[in-house]
């Protein structure tokens, strides 16, 4: 595969605490597009290692299960995922497959009049098409099937569209984004932004990219959704959290996804 | 003799609470910038250099080191967001390191670096810190002593 080269021309890690990594255009392959750097090039070598091996990514004990409940019916309806859009690992045509699929997320909703993502068009899915209940945000369940979804188009450029009604929410995400908060009053940008690249203290500081998530983090020993990690970054500045899937958070993840636009999708990423 | 039962106690606490929260948030010690410097002790008192070193290294405190590096080579990982702060009273007077801790965005608006005597002008606080300043007078004066100590 591929990926498995960027790890031999990965810089190499020293102990315990990731080098910082080297900025020589071109060194990271897919993981970098111009000025944007995937979390994945921030990460210590045997972080990277752990995520490029399919057999030892724990994320994909998530993948697993997502697949095992694509085809379970659930819900007064008698259908299940794969009742409407076939062979997840087709790509997306009409209705069936879901390889591409995930590329395009958050996308605007007619019906919804604001941006939805892929969590909130699985539960779209499960109460009107399946008459079932929806999934809990941070459920096991939610956590795979978005893992499941996601990881179809593994390896395809993120290609969010913020052009037409989504524009303004777009918009929303970005002052999120810029706007200081919380008694330590800082914004998303002055880590991510000005200081992508900077130790604090043990931790190298990212871009903050979203192109991973679901993401396995080692600290949490599970995948998180991107939401959950808003809310953690949050609590970490002392600012209130809104909640998963706020329309907050929402358009937030717009304007963070079309930040990541052109890096490949990681799902399961592993992260520290 | 009145006894008041620990139970009534923090019902009328919690109610003293709800009244406070009905109110301006507590203001932090006042002071006078003067050319970029904050030359009065905020409380009058000298600080303790050695209880100010303790506190730079608290994780909830100062935290400094998430931040900065400091000659203090039994903690591993010293952060480098910040200006290395070896030899800093070198660099600045007492009155300049007291307003940097105090407001550091009075010197660069645009600086990451929170302000820690300051509960004005913030956003979205968790509501157990609102009104709170990071660091009470007297923990900006004790960090002051210790970093008046890094000389070169």
């Amino acid at each position: 595969m591929l990926h498995r080269l960027f790890i031999l021309s990965g810089v190499a890690a020293l102990g315990l605490v990731a080098m910082p990594p080297a900025s020589v255009a071109g060194e990271w392959g897919a993981y970098e597009v111009g000025d944007i750097r995937s979390g994945y090039t921030y990460a210590a070598e045997e972080t990277r290692a752990i995520q490029d091996d399919e057999f030892g990514n724990p994320g994909f004990i998530w993948v697993d299960y997502g697949e095992e409940l694509w085809s379970d019916v659930d819900g007064a309806a008698g259908k299940s995922c794969e009742s409407c859009h076939g062979d997840a690992s087709a790509m997306k045509d009409g209705v069936s497959g879901m390889k591409g699929v995930a590329t395009k997320y958050p996308v605007f909703s007619e019906s919804m009049g604001k941006p939805i993502n892929i969590e909130q068009q699985i539960n779209n899915c499960r109460v009107n098409n399946m008459e079932a209940d929806p999934y809990k945000w941070e459920s096991k369940e939610m956590l795979s099937m978005t893992t499941y979804v996601k990881y179809q188009s593994h390896g395809m450029p993120v290609n969010v569209d913020i052009s037409g009604a989504i524009a303004p929410f777009y918009e929303k995400g970005k002052n999120f984004y810029y706007k200081r908060r919380g008694q330590l009053d800082m914004a998303c940008s002055n880590c991510h932004v000005d200081n992508a690249g900077n130790m604090i203290r043990a931790n190298l500081l990212s871009q903050g990219m979203a192109n991973g998530f679901p993401t396995y983090r080692l600290k949490w020993q599970k995948p998180g959704s991107l939401h959950r990690r808003f809310r953690g970054c949050n609590k970490q500045v002392r600012a209130k959290p809104y909640a998963n899937g706020s329309d907050e958070y929402v358009n937030l993840e717009v304007f963070l996804t079309h930040r990541s636009n052109g890096l490949p999708i990681e799902t399961p990423a592993v992260r520290n | 003799m009145s006894f008041r039962p620990p139970a009534i106690a923090v019902f009328s606490s919690a109610i003293v609470a709800a009244l406070i929260t009905l109110t301006p948030p507590a203001q932090a010690h006042e002071y006078k910038v003067v050319d970029g410097a904050i030359a009065v002790s905020l409380t009058g008192q000298a600080g303790d250099p050695v209880n100010g070193k303790k506190t730079a290294v608290h994780r909830k405190k100062g935290n400094c080191l998430a931040c900065h590096s400091l000659p203090i080579p039994e903690q591993q990982f010293h952060g480098e967001i910040g200006p290395d702060l070896n030899g800093v009273a070198s660099r600045y007077s007492e009155g300049e390191i007291r307003a940097r801790i105090v407001d550091p965005k009075l010197a660069n608006a645009d600086t990451i670096m929170p302000a820690f005597h300051r509960t004005e002008g913030l956003f979205r606080q968790i509501e157990k810190f609102k009104g709170k300043t990071i660091l009470s007078a007297q923990e900006v004066e004790d960090i002051v002593a210790y970093l008046m100590t890094l000389t070169e």
